[in-house]
């Protein structure tokens, strides 16, 4: 696995603000070598030259950006100790509350809401020293694989703007590959941090269900929902997940464990560890070019020292179906809230108040969130509650149960993130089932709520990104980004950038 | 042509417990994309779960008590702020009973 390819690779002297890490950048202003104005300029700059085509973008918050770093840079210039992302412009998904700002999650039915307070990671991430760039497109209520499912229209990969970045947090993930932002943060519920990193050819993590407060984000599926972030690197993922992760009075389900200095788990050392490969996922149409680079993946893994066994997860095959009750189930009751009554838009009010209602999320809901709140009240109706949502939550400990045994005898599960590259963009979008079915690999992990994260692991013939995902069990995040690092430490994927005509 | 999972009208019948608007096309759309999804859902049939118990939360979830102690909250401007349509403090939505 040498260098080689076509694609451009980062070379240490020509480097921009903007394509610097967090880490590099937080430590290049923390020693006031740069200024947060300039790394937040050199970043508004390329999101000029490249968003027109790529979209990453729903609003930009120029000035606001701006302001924020000259008062950063003053108050370092005073004197203020720096925190651990000081000066990091980051991208946010549209899918976080901030304070005063228009927040939308990719719907009509918000256009116009602006949130009267903060998401805990919003907090977490300012008082840590973060600039915020503005809010990225996504899938309309996290509800899709490719955001193409946004009323703002989709979002281009930049490895090729004919394709979809993934999704649902496509915008985050667009964004940092074609380096419009230094940092960004998604949420997952079926995969949707873990495969647009897969597909863009970044990093991307999912922590375990409940490491990261969600008040503030607002919902999809509440039992699967978790917040994490894209980076550049491992480095940068530890170094976010760090600030973000902890307990918080205002998220019941959040866990009250310390925080453990992620930075630390950063060594390049995976001699004996066991890394489990589930037979399963050879068998579920994977493409060629990501089964070659999975296969490579995994001798890379050897040769660094680790021990790959087979092992076998044999409910994945159950867990597509499985999702897709309890998440729209979930997704019925969570949206239950868009009524045209307390936020967003209204229409229909002549007619009385259920018309209202009526009217409202006709007008305000895009037609994939109508499927599943359709298909999620269905489930959970009279009548067909046993046979579908019940049942679909005793095949949920199966699956949980699945992992729970194969940890007994591994560290961690290897699997690819996506059994294909990026698609063209408007090829599945007539066929949701088949839409459904590209989450194979992913979403096992949120209905057993563990860790995991997705690191470049090669490029299929056409040179598009392959992701390579590292599964743990619950709170193992250090063994994870130990694993990730060791891997990207001695492999170039990370450093290749997709040439964007300039 | 296999047995109909979902109906026409239930699909109206679900949106309609959903107060959830749909036009004529996205309704025979959903029809025919339903029976597919949920067809494809009777795999999970496969697996005996006979004493399994569901599991609806990864976590051992538990009631989380904290002291009642008043705090600052949402003031009433803030909280109607985003409102369609408001009046002295409330939200108002068209009349219920005729």
């Amino acid at each position: 696995m040498g260098s080689g390819g076509r694609v451009k690779v980062r070379q240490k002297n020509k480097v921009t603000l903007n394509q610097l890490t967090a880490h590099e950048v937080a430590d290049r202003v923390a020693k006031r070598e740069v200024t947060a104005v300039e790394v937040t300029e050199a970043c508004l700059r390329k999101i000029d030259e490249v968003d027109p085509l790529i979209r990453s973008f729903i609003r930009v918050d120029r000035e606001g950006a701006l302001w924020r770093a000259a008062d950063l840079d003053r108050r370092l210039d005073e004197g203020e100790r720096p925190g651990l992302l000081s000066g990091v412009p980051v991208a946010l998904k549209d899918i976080f509350c901030v304070k005063g700002q228009e927040i939308t999650c990719g719907s009509r039915i918000l256009k116009g809401f602006i949130s009267p307070y903060d998401a805990t990671i919003v907090r977490k991430l300012r008082e840590a020293g973060a600039v915020f760039l503005g809010q990225t497109n996504m899938d309309e209520f996290a509800m899709g694989s490719s955001t193409e499912n946004s009323s703002y229209g989709p979002t281009r990969n930049p490895w090729d703007p004919e394709r979809v970045p993934g999704g649902s947090s496509g915008g985050s993930a667009a964004a940092l590959a074609a380096d419009e932002a230094i940092t960004s943060l998604g949420s997952d519920t079926g995969g949707s941090i873990r495969q647009p990193a897969s597909l863009c050819g970044i990093a991307g993590m999912k922590p375990t269900y409940s490491r990261v407060s969600r008040y503030g984000l607002i919902a999809y599926a509440s039992s699967l929902d978790q917040i994490g972030p894209f980076g550049k690197d491992v480095e940068d993922i530890a170094l976010v997940l760090e600030v973000i992760s902890g307990h918080d009075p205002l998220d019941s389900t959040s866990v009250s464990l310390e925080v453990p200095r992620f930075r630390d788990a950063l060594v390049d050392d995976i001699k004996g560890m066991k890394l489990g490969v589930p037979r399963e996922c050879f068998v579920e149409g994977m493409e060629a070019g990501v089964e070659k680079a999975f296969r490579a993946g995994l001798e890379k893994f050897q040769a660094l020292g680790a021990e790959v066994i087979e092992i076998g997860l044999p409910r994945i095959p159950y867990s597509v179906a499985c999702y897709y009750i309890l998440s729209t189930a979930e997704a019925s009751s969570n949206l239950a809230r868009f009524d045209g009554v307390q936020y967003g838009i209204r229409s229909g009010e002549a007619e009385g108040l259920l018309d209202m209602y009526e009217s409202t999320r006709r007008a305000g809901f895009g037609e994939e969130v109508k499927r599943r709140i359709i298909l999620g009240t269905y489930v959970l109706s009279a009548g067909y509650y046993e046979a579908y949502y019940e049942k679909a939550l005793k095949v949920r400990r199966l699956i949980k149960e699945d992992f729970d045994r194969v940890f007994s005898s591994c560290d961690c599960v290897v699997m690819p993130t996506s059994p294909c590259v990026a698609f063209e963009i408007g090829a599945r979008m007539k066929d949701p089932l088949q839409m459904y079915l590209s989450d194979i690999f992913t979403i096992s992990v949120n209905l057993a709520g563990l860790p995991a994260i997705s690191i470049p692991g090669g490029f299929d013939e056409r040179n598009l990104p392959v992701g390579l995902q590292i599964i743990g069990p619950p709170f193992s995040e250090e063994k994870i980004l130990r694993t990730a690092y060791t891997f990207e430490r001695n492999t170039d994927f990370y450093l290749r950038k997709p040439e964007l005509k300039e | 042509m296999m047995e109909k999972k979902i109906t026409l009208s239930d699909v109206e019948k679900v949106a309609r417990l959903a107060r959830l608007g749909i036009s004529p096309k996205d309704k025979e759309n959903f029809e025919r994309q339903l029976n597919n999804i949920l067809l494809y859902m009777e795999k999970l049939d496969e697996l005996d779960t006979g004493d399994c118990e569901p599991l609806a939360h990864v976590l051992p979830l538990k009631n989380v008590l904290r002291e009642d102690r008043v705090r600052e909250g949402l003031g009433q401007d803030e909280a109607l702020k985003n409102a369609p349509e408001k009046k002295d403090g409330f939200f108002i939505v068209p009349p219920v009973i005729k």
